[in-house]
């Protein structure tokens, strides 16, 4: 936010700071710091992006899921993907940007998604790990911000999260399934644990000591713990659901210590996290290529409603104008 | 500090402008009654080209594990709002009178039924 002596900002600047910490919401037409509002658009796009570039994995099983019953919940699971994408553009199209700009800086790289969807689904276990440890690690990430200080995105949250655990339930059921399954059943869901594991501890992000907007997120209540916090979080809610499945964790220095009363954890490797952020990641080309072919396959529909709604005339939206002329 | 002059609700100033990906289809606002004997009550917005397809988004948006047993859509821009301001002079009137709540009168101890 620029330095100002202006009389009328420096009150409006206090009279934010004092509703965010009184725990008052901050509701779309407020006057908020240029900053609040630009860190927001870019964490609420981030997250909206996620989820539908999230769809890409997880639909690459849908023709081949092992029973109707498993393609039935694979299918709804990935249409939930699709509505989340959808409140969260929605919520972040209350801070004045449009939907059109927002999927163009997407689909030209100027936007980032969450780097665990650049990882390849290579067996059907995988959309078992990707529920409970990707869907899990997202859970622990966002029911904190159901409380985040910004109203339209914490109502998006609540939302979703009541939503995402049904996804996590299905995974760790499908992978118990597997883990009581053949032999070769076992093993699949082991290696689908054994590739998945490092990558949603990723997900949290980089530690604290080296995420410059963790302090200035959670100051302004947009953040309510930092990532470290939260990745102890899930590892300590994770060991004992892996040990219920009967499937081990890829470190060996996971270790109970009883004094902190946590599980410690091996370090990460950050410098393949920073690769597959830098573009390097085994699917980052094919997903971006994906998104954008759809969205492209998808503008003659696009034109063809619009065209109708102006035919029918008069019943369009009143910012239809544009689509009238 | 910036406040948003758009829509009532927030969203619409921005959308609607031409970028790359072309021009948005009209934005609307979505009510869910979550049951008969409620209100409804307003649940997000989304885009759509008309009322008809704003509907059917909306149900699949809004209502896929039966949230809803009636819908509204109403084009954002259609929607007049007050000030966001909490100080705004529109609600004055109703601060500095007390006595229109039942808190404000006293009454014996022992009265019942008031």
């Amino acid at each position: 936010m620029p330095v100002t002596d202006d009389p009328a900002t420096t009150a409006a600047l206090a009279r934010f700071e004092r509703a965010v910490a009184a725990e008052t919401r901050i509701e779309p037409r407020d006057e908020m710091p240029d900053a609040y509002r630009a860190t927001l658009v870019r964490q609420i796009a981030q997250h909206a992006h996620s989820e539908i570039i999230g769809m890409q994995p997880e639909a690459n099983w849908i023709t081949r899921a092992p029973s109707l019953r498993r393609k039935a919940i694979l299918i709804a699971k990935v249409q939930d993907e699709a509505g989340h994408g959808l409140y969260l553009y929605g919520a972040a199209e209350t801070l004045g940007v449009g939907r059109a700009e927002l999927l163009d800086k997407l689909h030209t790289g100027r936007q980032k998604y969450s780097s665990i969807f650049n990882y390849p689904t290579l067996t059907w276990a995988d959309v078992g790990a990707i529920g409970w440890l990707v869907d899990g690690a997202a859970i622990t990430n966002q029911v904190p911000l159901c409380r985040c200080s910004y109203g339209p995105y914490a109502r998006a949250m609540v939302r979703i999260c009541k939503e995402e655990s049904f996804h996590q339930r299905q995974g760790y059921e499908l992978l118990h399934t597997l883990a009581r399954g053949t032999a070769e059943q076992r093993a699949m869901a082991q290696d689908a644990v054994d590739r998945w594991w490092w990558p949603s501890l990723m997900m949290f992000g980089p530690p604290d000591g080296d995420s410059p907007r963790t302090e200035r997120s959670v100051a302004w209540r947009i953040k309510r713990h930092t990532n470290d916090e939260l990745r102890q979080r899930f590892v300590d809610i994770c060991v004992p659901q892996a040990a219920s499945l009967g499937l081990t964790l890829p470190d060996p220095a996971l270790r109970f210590d009883e004094a902190r009363g946590h599980w410690e954890f091996g370090a990460i490797d950050w410098d393949e996290f920073r690769a597959v952020l830098r573009g390097e990641g085994p699917c980052n080309e094919e997903r971006l290529a994906q998104r954008r072919r759809a969205h492209e396959e998808g503008a003659w529909v696009r034109e063809a409603a619009a065209a109708y709604a102006a035919k029918r005339g008069g019943r369009g939206g009143g910012e239809g104008e544009e689509v009238a002329a | 500090m910036s406040g948003t002059t758009g829509g009532a609700v927030g969203a619409g100033s921005a959308s609607g402008t031409s970028g790359a990906s072309g021009a948005d289809w009209p934005l609307w606002e979505v009510f869910v009654r979550p049951r008969r004997g409620l209100a409804h009550t307003h649940a997000g917005s989304l885009h759509a080209p008309d009322a008809e397809l704003a509907l059917r988004n909306a149900r699949d948006l809004f209502t896929r594990r039966g949230e809803g047993v009636s819908l509204w859509v109403v084009p954002a821009a259609a929607i007049a709002a007050s000030s966001p301001d909490e100080r705004d002079p529109f609600f004055a009137p109703a601060a500095d009178k007390p006595y229109r709540h039942p808190t404000f009168y006293e009454v014996p101890d022992g009265v019942r039924h008031l």
